[in-house]
């Protein structure tokens, strides 16, 4: 059966048809409905584990213990899970182990563009890159007979344009996987330095042999076309250059990791000028070029960014498309925001008012640090913020850090908040740390976490007190605030700020997108009442909008959250259709 | 037909993607290789969204470049503007009449251009102006939007419309069907 799907979809379909029986995953764009859609299958234990490093840890698991697993991060996600990678490659495998990892070249949600084939290359195991969603679903499967093979976790490279877009699926049968013996195998499962040294040895035979696979096995095939010009390439890069190139000869790479020496050799010398198409880094070139072969590649092309049809064709063959503008005006650019009723707003309104240094972290908020709220100073990494709050303070001094909050979401505090705040109870920090409770994973499209108190399937499960773990760990002072209160609210970061030992804040209400958040409908402003004070417009809502002599509400963007109505001095809001 | 290139423009939170869904469904049952690509996470959240739609014997890369979309559907007449040179000369733009203000316009520091589609008709002969929120109001459901436009695509692109309407049945929660079914009539109508 022919099935549409996303890539992320066809990667789930390719774990299930496989036989996987277990997966763990941490949400991350663009590879979360990875593991949302294996969790439909009631035959696959699926988790939203804490962080990639826990969920590649059960993955590790599981494999061993002879099942096939699956795990699925975003490329940043693999920094997080990079230790227990790097000596999974030693261990090997029992069960089949398969390492899901989403690239964002051009940063459509991310916070860098780093290129994840230079951790396959790193952590000596193969990397398979598919560039359609028929071949994710392909590849998955296949990676795990190379996996079990080949004593090694196999890893899988999308990216964005692979993972969110939708092609058509050949839709097979599950062959269900008879659970592997397991066997106490400390030589192989225990990596201390006696045994690590032999697995090292394995390890690069393995590679040697993997390396012949490469050369030889479907996942590398040359299409011949016209041999003026050859195109070696992979992943969405190879669906742009038939775009662009079109009946000439291509070495399509499905392994890019070992690479294909002797399959490179050959096909350069078949044709007369060769490009290396790929995005981001210059990997297969720089491999290449220990080959002595000579390509076009990024001399012409950049490292930056997300590549198009259009973009290879103007830096290759000098072609610019032509448009005649329909406007010389300049067209405003409509960055993301908030939503109305965003729970957040309340706390940056505060922020802001208070002029503190904000220390911010991977979610939602981050947008906290655009127009109208910009009361973000720093955003680094999933869990930075609280490290980055102590350190500040811990550089400018005691009064620099009555100024300074740390600010992150429920899901990433329980992801590596956790850690930094530890580290300010343990070495004598005096912090303020805001953990944004909105009861779900918001950024990242609803996905449950520990402390939402249920699992990835909606079982009901214990749920993570925040107030009695951060009691534990040493802050004596947690405050519970809701920051649609705005009053109050600004009340007690006063308060926690000037207070001469860390606290936590929680700022408690759900996000608004979820379906049992009710609003009353929407507001409209009364002109009679209204002065023009442009008070609403500091809480920066998309739904007020500035009319240069009045504001009015866009009462089909309005939730009718009322938080507007908490600074309006005058009562001008009251409900449209009234 | 041997290929069909459509992008639906708008901002996130429109319900753009139910229409890329619907419109995949589309492709597959009129036997058509077809590929639909978005952008979910942080380019949603009130941010400008495009959806593209290729279908045709084999689509190899999944963006649609400039000039060569056969049909826009803008939700959002600025996105129209953002957009527009990704329209082919003699392609269709659907504008819904429908504006909402990006925050450099709310927070004063930008201007929504005016006259848009007049500006957009001056480049291009085919402009059809729909006003989907009015309609989808009318039909009992605001969020309609996206189904009233995906009536007045129909038609443009001559694809049997009970296929529209199997492919919306296929997508479309079961309680909200009655409402789309006829949003779809109205915006079929144009």
């Amino acid at each position: 059966m022919k099935k549409l799907m996303l890539g992320n979809e066809a990667v789930a379909r390719g774990a299930f048809e496989a036989g996987v029986t277990v997966a763990a995953a941490y949400p991350g764009t663009p590879s979360t409905e990875i593991t949302e859609n294996i969790a439909k299958y009631d035959e696959i234990y699926s988790e939203w584990s804490p962080n990639e490093k826990v969920a590649l840890e059960v993955a590790i698991g599981a494999s061993i213990a002879g099942a096939r697993a699956i795990c699925s991060m975003k490329h940043v996600g693999l920094n997080v899970a990079a230790d227990p990678l790097f000596t999974a490659s030693y261990t090997g495998v029992n069960g089949g182990l398969v390492i899901m990892v989403a690239d964002d070249p051009g940063m459509h949600s991310s916070q860098n563009e780093q290129d994840s084939r230079c951790y396959a290359k790193g952590a000596k195991v193969p990397m398979l890159e598919p560039s359609d969603s028929q071949e994710c679903k392909d590849y998955v499967k296949k990676a795990f007979e190379v996996s079990e093979k080949y004593d090694t976790p196999v890893l899988v490279r999308v990216s964005t344009r692979i993972s969110h877009s939708q092609s058509i699926v050949e839709v097979c049968d599950r062959s269900e996987f008879k659970l592997k013996d397991y066997v106490k195998n400390p030589a192989k499962y225990v990596m201390m330095p006696a045994m690590a040294k032999k697995r090292h040895v394995d390890v690069e035979n393995r590679m040697a042999d993997l390396k012949e696979l490469s050369n030889t096995d479907e996942f590398n095939k040359i299409e011949c076309g016209n041999k003026e010009i050859g195109v070696i390439t992979s992943g969405i890069a190879y669906q742009y250059a038939r775009e662009v190139f079109g009946d000439v000869s291509y070495l399509k790479l499905g392994m890019v990791h070992p690479l294909p020496d002797k399959l490179i050799k050959e096909f350069a010398c078949q044709v007369k000028t060769l490009y290396i198409i790929e995005e981001l880094e210059p990997y297969i070139e720089d491999f290449a070029k220990t080959l002595g072969i000579k390509a076009i590649g990024k001399e012409k092309l950049p490292v930056i960014g997300e590549y198009s049809a259009n973009l290879i064709s103007e830096k290759i063959f000098d072609k610019k498309i032509e448009t005649k503008p329909v406007t010389d005006e300049e067209i405003p650019i409509r960055p993301p925001v908030m939503c109305p009723g965003c729970p957040h707003r309340g706390m940056f309104y505060v922020l802001k008012k208070l002029k503190l240094t904000v220390s911010g972290d991977i979610g939602c908020y981050t947008l906290g640090a655009l127009p109208p709220t910009q009361s973000m100073d720093t955003c680094v990494c999933m869990g930075a913020s609280i490290g980055v709050a102590h350190g500040m303070e811990k550089a400018r001094g005691e009064e620099f850090g009555k100024k300074t909050v740390a600010v992150i979401g429920d899901s990433t505090f329980i992801h590596s908040g956790i850690t930094g705040l530890i580290d300010v109870v343990y070495n004598r920090g005096n912090s303020t740390v805001i953990i944004l409770d909105n009861s779900i994973t918001g950024m990242t499209g609803h996905q449950q976490n520990p402390t939402t108190g249920f699992t990835i399937k909606g079982e009901p499960t214990k749920q993570v007190d925040l107030e009695k773990l951060c009691n534990a760990v040493g802050i004596d002072r947690v405050r519970i605030a809701d920051p649609f209160n705005i009053k109050e609210f600004e009340k007690i970061v006063k308060e926690e700020i000037q207070a001469d030992e860390p606290s936590v804040i929680i700022s408690q209400r759900p996000c608004a997108l979820l379906k049992s958040v009710k609003f009353e409908g929407a507001l409209k402003i009364n002109n009679d009442k209204c002065k023009y004070c442009k008070m609403c417009l500091s809480v920066g809502c998309p739904a007020i909008v500035d009319k240069g002599d009045h504001v009015e509400v866009n009462e089909a963007l309005c939730v009718g959250c009322m938080l507007c109505t908490k600074v309006c001095n005058f009562d001008a809001f009251e409900k449209a259709g009234e | 037909m041997d290929k069909l290139n459509i992008m639906i423009v708008g901002v996130g939170g429109q319900g753009t993607l139910l229409a890329s869904r619907v419109l995949g469904n589309v492709a597959i049952k009129v036997d058509h290789d077809v590929k639909v690509s978005e952008v979910h996470g942080m380019a949603q959240r009130g941010g400008s969204v495009v959806t593209y739609v290729k279908m045709g014997k084999k689509v190899h890369s999944p963006i649609i470049e400039k000039g060569e979309a056969d049909i826009i559907i803008s939700f959002e007449e600025l996105e129209a503007l953002r957009w527009i040179d990704y329209l082919k000369q003699d392609g269709t733009l659907i504008l819904n009449t429908q504006r909402i203000d990006p925050m450099p316009v709310i927070t004063g520091k930008a201007k929504y251009p005016d006259s848009i589609e007049k500006k957009i008709s001056n480049n291009y002969k085919n402009v059809v102006t729909i006003d989907a929120l009015e309609i989808a109001k009318q039909c009992g459901n605001i969020k309609a939007v996206n189904t009233v436009l995906l009536g007045l695509l129909a038609k443009s692109t001559g694809i049997d419309k009970q296929i529209w309407i199997d492919s919306l049945k296929e997508n479309v929660p079961s309680k909200a069907i009655e409402v789309n079914l006829k949003a779809f009539e109205e915006g079929y109508k144009g």
